[in-house]
């Protein structure tokens, strides 16, 4: 980073953090810098952060361009508001940088691309069981009032990623993103030695499957196992013993921290480098371990994965090449 | 309405049987019409999920893979079975994403089976037609959405 991007009187970092469409876990993997939050503090000024403390976007409104020195936007962009921010915050940061799996790919928010606006409405607010609607009132962007007129953002059918809005400098993948990973990532804004534009950092070159100690063998599945079907040996790889594990078509970095505890990677730093989509990355892998020589039985075994989008596009379903499920025209 | 829409297919065919039997076709003179595109792969075995996605993502509004009838045929011994275990699963992927089943085929045509893949386009070409445009890219043409 350029010399001038510390200009402030104290010569602290000028940061900005914001969620978008998220479950706020990114924000929490930033206090588990632990006691290290206080050398960030000693290194920089925080001058937006909603989630923590108390900002309005007129403030950030109110700053000059590109005042902030580095913006860490975790969650996807699901609706009006978060893109509005998004431009906003881009105009006013030098460095923007998608924070986390939603930013970066689209996140578990981004398997709301399986649907569109209407059917997701009429699922949380008219079908779920818990949902008390007599009068099948769905969200309205604009509602008259005795005090005048209330709007609320409007929600998108499709869920988008971070870049797919606005220009991203660097791609921190995880959800969350590990803390240690994170303090790598601010120790290196710190001294200036950042990568180039539009690196994914605070992650390997290599997939998980580089940083676990399962021991492989060689895989011949005659039944694949969703977790709670099975108990699986801790020794052995866990795709060996048939239950889906994204490794292979992962990218590495979090130090393979599932499979650790014999959970199966769910993929959540997003496809290794020159991998153009996960999940048909997964897809190869998971087929090329069928043990079946007839079509009927390999299309038996495979036909017993539940949900293959889910399963293969857990975290990426909108950075991927199809982006979402079909929308008729005009919906 | 659909009448003037002329499908775009794009074909993934092993070079060691599909491929043999489209030249066959085609120098045979056999009747088919123009909308495959074929692409030439070592062996169908070859084809990995992401040309399929690719072609769909990009405009093809219909896409074949066809290589040698297993068991035996496979130059390659057993690449056809990397095919059968693959496609149910990219048809099962397809089908989440709302892309109809019948804008995808999978199968086996022998070198010398060319009036199999002449009828294989044919029969195709009006399914795709019938289906009219997939143009998936229209759904981020807008920007607000």
């Amino acid at each position: 980073m350029p010399e001038d991007t510390k200009g402030t009187k104290n010569g602290k970092l000028k940061l900005g953090l914001y969620w978008a469409a998220s479950c706020g876990g990114c924000e929490i993997a930033i206090v588990e810098l632990r006691e290290k939050i206080l050398d960030l503090d000693a290194a920089a000024d925080i001058l937006f952060w909603p989630c923590a403390m108390d900002f309005k976007y007129k403030d950030v409104e109110a700053m000059p361009d590109g005042h902030i020195d580095v913006c860490l936007f975790n969650g996807a962009i699901r609706t009006s508001e978060n893109e509005h921010v998004a431009h906003l915050l881009r105009q006013k940061s030098k460095v923007l940088v998608a924070f986390g799996s939603c930013a970066h790919l689209g996140g578990i928010p981004g398997l709301g691309n399986l649907f569109d606006r209407q059917s997701i409405f009429e699922r949380a607010y008219l079908e779920a069981p818990s949902v008390d609607n007599p009068e099948g009132i769905l969200p309205q962007t604009s509602c008259q009032l005795p005090e005048g007129e209330v709007t609320i953002p409007y929600f998108y059918n499709t869920v988008k990623s971070l870049a797919q809005v606005e220009d991203v400098d660097y791609f921190i993948p995880g959800c969350p993103p590990q803390a240690p990973q994170i303090w790598a990532v601010v120790e290196a804004i710190l001294s200036g030695n950042l990568p180039p534009k539009g690196s994914v950092v605070g992650a390997n070159e290599k997939t998980v499957c580089d940083e676990c100690e399962h021991k492989r063998e060689e895989k011949r599945i005659k039944k694949f196992y969703r977790p709670h079907e099975i108990i699986p040996d801790h020794e052995r790889c866990l795709f060996d013993q048939g239950i889906i594990c994204a490794g292979p078509a992962t990218r590495g970095g979090c130090g393979a921290l599932c499979p650790s505890v014999d959970m199966p990677c769910r993929g959540c730093y997003g496809p290794p480098p020159n991998v153009i989509d996960q999940g048909a990355a997964l897809l190869s892998a998971v087929a090329s371990v069928v043990d079946a020589d007839t079509e009927e039985e390999a299309a038996r075994i495979v036909g017993e994965i539940v949900d293959p989008v889910g399963t293969f596009y857990r975290f990426g379903l909108p950075a991927s090449l199809l982006h979402r499920s079909k929308l008729e025209e005009g919906s | 309405m659909n009448a003037n829409f002329e499908p775009r297919i794009v074909g993934f065919l092993c070079n060691w049987c599909t491929y043999a039997a489209a030249d066959t076709a085609g120098v045979s003179r056999m009747e088919q019409p123009p909308n495959v595109d074929i692409i030439r792969v070592m062996c169908s075995g070859r084809v990995d999920p992401v040309f399929i996605l690719k072609a769909f993502a990009e405009g093809a509004d219909g896409v074949i893979v066809s290589g040698c009838h297993p068991p035996g045929d496979c130059h390659y011994q057993q690449g056809n079975y990397k095919t059968f275990r693959r496609m149910p699963l990219v048809e099962a992927l397809l089908a989440q994403y709302g892309i109809e089943k019948e804008r995808f085929h999978w199968g086996w045509i022998s070198g010398a089976e060319a009036p199999k893949w002449a009828q294989l386009v044919r029969d195709f070409t009006e399914q795709v037609r019938a289906l009219g445009p997939l143009n998936w890219k229209r759904m981020f043409e807008s920007k607000e959405d």
